[in-house]
């Protein structure tokens, strides 16, 4: 009997059709589930990145042509709309798209596990997500404040906007939407934690695995350890805004600046937790494609451990302007200059694989060397932030919106799409278009830095940040933003062909269709991999390459 | 203390600023149509802090940049598949991993020898000041007392589009009413905020504090030079956040005295009326 359904397991032909819904309610298969965070990734993904739309054709000239209480509605909606891009994009497109999605897939693969740990708990991990995000978006319906709908108060949810300034229950929706993605994201992490530590095949010892497992195993780590302190501040708020407590509330012995400080014992780790997966892709890809093994892959696991530690005792470089003590200050400044040596490591060790490799230029490795230089700017500038001497100039202006899109949105998402072009023949089966992949990372390269570059000049200049109107001297490098924003724009729509094409053409792709250079596991199976793999454990061939 | 003495007696900061203030003679003040740099500076801390984004900062970051986009283009060009067919195996370089550690090590302590005596000379007021301004954040609009000149109290709305034009003032940055201040001296600032949290900035003086809702924060400024300076709410607090600037006009000590005078007279609190019947 459980022979019988052992060789079931190795066929194709027990994989579900793609219609039955059961297959994706209530699926316990990693790879499903990974597919559709991925999914629910680039959904939110074009969602958000429409709302930067909204954001780029309202900053496009001085006035309020957009938000000017038409069908848009009016400036009010506006911090709606930058508070709702922020949220989707870190918690509903980024993270699901690099832990859930390539962490679901790959990680059990990658290790030689048959599933993940807990193939239930990653159900309701997922299943938790299009709830949170309806909430989320359910929120910008209700009321705000005055006769506002929505939540108006940039996603760091800071009192008193977010209690007294935004008396309706819009906040209340908003909140309760970031408890469940909270909840979704720590379940995930216990999954990630007991595969990774319990799961590996024989001889996959913890030295021995690909640094993106090493990636994502720091990764939900932070998770874990700082998501908690997240939903504490959530639920004093919550309490502040309903039951009458004043946490954070001056005329009841509370204080605002206590929920900064808790809301960035969470934020910076998380930012990490947006940067340390795509770490362990461009490790993957600039290996794979150089064929040679990674540069110092002690070092970069170390790296990464260091910059997870570190990021949490780092979180008040956020609040240098909200008059701390000039000797806190000093240690902030110290101990967040400090993170700029593991990224230094790691930049330099994946220039030093490519050093003597053999380097092709797949689409992956253009956005994996793409990464690499666009995070080293978003990096700099970093360095420059961290002295709060310089920061008390530029705080809150379009120099810092300027650094984190830089590390975020030209960072994080470079390495999404490196490993969404890495990994689509895998999950697929099918080979993509080249070429397209090609014009679509030079069409995003040139277009998110035009739009962020500029935000250096205008940040420096004196710009504010979560401005829905600026100043006629601020308009020249506003527009070439906004132009920027449209030729990124085309870009997305040569991805959504390059997916379309893959998926009609159907090229077979082969097990492994990179070559020599990619040697983990998951390129040792069929593309796709059959619905259940290494029901006996795999043979791992240590080469030391990854 | 060793450290605010450390930073006062360093001179390492005017040496820098010697190099590299050419924003000293400048005609315009505030932001300029297509600039690309700080602000023209308006105080000692603001050109210090442009002396170490100029000279410190900027650098260090187009250098390391710079290197890493060479870097990347020349192993581009030189180990890409055509021109080395056959990959090395290396994998460890004990000196070079060192290097990479040790020298972005001595590169954050070279900034940090700018950057914190320069911290402390911004964040601590000078124990003798001259003048204390007490900033409170509103919804939507700045409000300012000069509680040592029996309480004279300002309300700084944004002026209209229209207001502005006739003004011959920069719509956006002007408000209808100013906060005065005494040239070359030092101006204590408190503030404070009654609802939601602001921020008071003043790029030209490198100045910006949160005002918060029961809490008061201080920081300082001392403007060289004559004229008026603007800047803008700086932390979200609801709709009309990006219309409640600050303007302030920084004048000569007559110029000064005369204004407290006026306004004593004219803007006399409903205490002193009180008294005075």
């Amino acid at each position: 009997m459980a022979h019988a359904a052992h060789t079931d397991n190795d066929v194709h032909s027990d994989r579900p059709s793609i219609f039955n819904p059961w297959r994706w309610l209530n699926s316990t298969n990693h790879k499903d589930i990974g597919t559709m965070y991925l999914i629910f990734a680039i959904v939110a993904g074009l969602v958000g990145g429409g709302m930067s739309g909204l954001m780029r054709w309202e900053l496009m000239e001085p006035g309020i042509q957009v938000f000017n209480g038409g069908m848009w509605g009016d400036a009010h909606n506006y911090n709606v709309v930058i508070t709702m891009h922020g949220l989707i994009m870190i918690f509903f497109m980024v993270m699901p798209a690099l832990i859930g999605g390539f962490g679901n897939w790959f990680v059990p693969i990658m290790i030689g596990a048959p599933d993940m740990a807990f193939p239930r708990m990653n159900n309701i991990s997922f299943w938790l997500m299009p709830a949170s995000l309806a909430l989320g978006v359910l929120s910008t319906f209700v009321p705000g404040t005055g006769s506002g709908n929505g939540f108006g108060g940039s996603w760091v949810l800071y009192p008193p906007l977010s209690t007294s300034g935004h008396p309706g229950p819009a906040m209340d929706l908003l909140i309760l939407s970031l408890h469940i993605a909270g909840i979704s994201s720590i379940l995930g992490s216990i999954n990630f934690i007991t595969t990774i530590l319990n799961m590996r095949a024989p001889g996959m010892t913890m030295f021995k695995m690909p640094l993106f497992v090493w990636a994502i195993f720091y990764t939900v780590w932070l998770l874990v350890l700082s998501l908690p302190v997240l939903a504490g501040a959530l639920t004093m708020l919550l309490t502040d805004r309903n039951f009458g407590t004043g946490f954070f509330d001056p005329a009841q012995g509370g204080d605002p600046v206590m929920f900064q400080h808790l809301f960035w014992f969470f934020g910076h780790p998380e930012v990490y937790i947006l940067i340390l997966p795509g770490f362990g892709i461009v490790s993957q890809i600039i290996s794979t494609f150089s064929k040679k093994p990674v540069f110092g892959y002690l070092g970069m696991v170390f790296a990464m451990g260091m910059i997870g530690f570190v990021g949490f005792i780092v979180w008040a470089h956020h609040m240098f302007t909200v008059g701390m003590d000039v000797n806190l200050k000093a240690y902030f400044v110290a101990a967040t200059m400090v993170i700029a040596v593991p990224t230094g490591i790691k930049i330099f060790s994946w220039i030093a694989t490519m050093w003597g490799g053999s380097i092709r230029f797949s689409v992956p490795m253009m956005w994996a060397i793409g990464f690499i230089f666009v995070f080293t700017i978003g990096g700099v500038t970093g360095v420059a932030l961290a002295n709060s001497s310089f920061d008390v100039i530029v705080h809150d202006t379009y120099y810092v919106v300027a650094h984190f899109h830089y590390t975020m949105s030209l960072g994080a998402v470079f390495t999404i799409f490196a490993g969404f072009y890495y990994w689509l023949p895998k999950m697929s089966g099918y080979k993509y278009n080249s070429f397209l992949g090609t014009v679509h990372f030079w069409l995003t390269f040139i277009g998110v830095n035009t739009v962020f570059f500029p935000q250096h000049f205008l940040g420096l200049q004196g710009m504010p940040r979560r401005y829905v109107d600026y100043a006629e001297v601020f308009a020249y490098f506003n527009k070439i933003s906004t132009i920027g924003y449209v030729i990124t724009a085309v870009g997305v729509l040569v991805f959504l062909l390059m997916l379309l094409e893959c998926f009609i053409m159907k090229r077979k792709a082969g097990n492994n269709p990179w070559g020599d250079g990619a040697d983990t596991l998951e390129w040792t199976l069929s593309s796709p991999p059959p619905f259940h793999q290494f029901s006996e454990p795999p043979v791992f061939e240590d080469k030391g390459w990854h | 203390m060793k450290l605010i003495d450390y930073a006062k007696n360093i001179g390492l900061l005017a040496t820098i600023a010697l190099m590299t203030n050419v924003n000293i003679v400048q005609a315009a003040e505030g932001p300029v149509d297509k600039g690309i740099t700080l602000q023209p500076a308006a105080s000692e801390v603001a050109h210090d802090i442009a002396s170490f984004h100029n000279a410190v900062l900027m650098p260090v970051m187009v250098g390391i940049s710079l290197l890493v986009l060479v870097l990347l283009i020349y192993v581009g060009i030189r180990f890409n598949e055509k021109a080395n067919p056959k990959p090395a195996t290396f994998t460890h370089n004990v000196p070079l991993e060192i290097a990479w550690t040790a020298v972005p090590v001595l590169i954050l302590i070279f900034i940090a020898i700018f950057s914190f005596p320069l911290l402390y000379k911004e964040d601590v007021t000078p124990a003798k000041y001259d003048v204390t301004v007490k900033v409170t954040g509103n919804q939507w609009y700045w409000s300012y007392e000069y509680p040592d000149a029996d309480g004279i109290s300002l309300t700084a709305n944004m002026l209209s589009e229209e207001e502005a034009k006739a003004q011959n003032k920069p719509f956006q940055f002007a408000t209808d009413a100013a906060l005065v201040v005494p040239v070359n001296k030092v101006v204590r600032v408190q503030i404070t905020a009654s609802d939601v949290i602001h921020s008071w900035a003043l790029p030209a003086f490198g100045v910006k504090i949160d005002a918060v809702p029961g809490t008061l924060n201080e920081t300082w400024f001392k403007a060289e030079r004559t004229g008026t300076f603007y800047g803008q709410c700086s932390e979200i607090c609801g709709i009309r956040h990006a219309f409640m600037p600050i303007e302030i006009k920084v004048v000569t000590d007559t110029e000064y005295a005369a204004w407290l005078a006026s306004h004593k007279t004219a803007d006399a609190s409903p205490v002193q009326l009180a008294q005075a019947q």
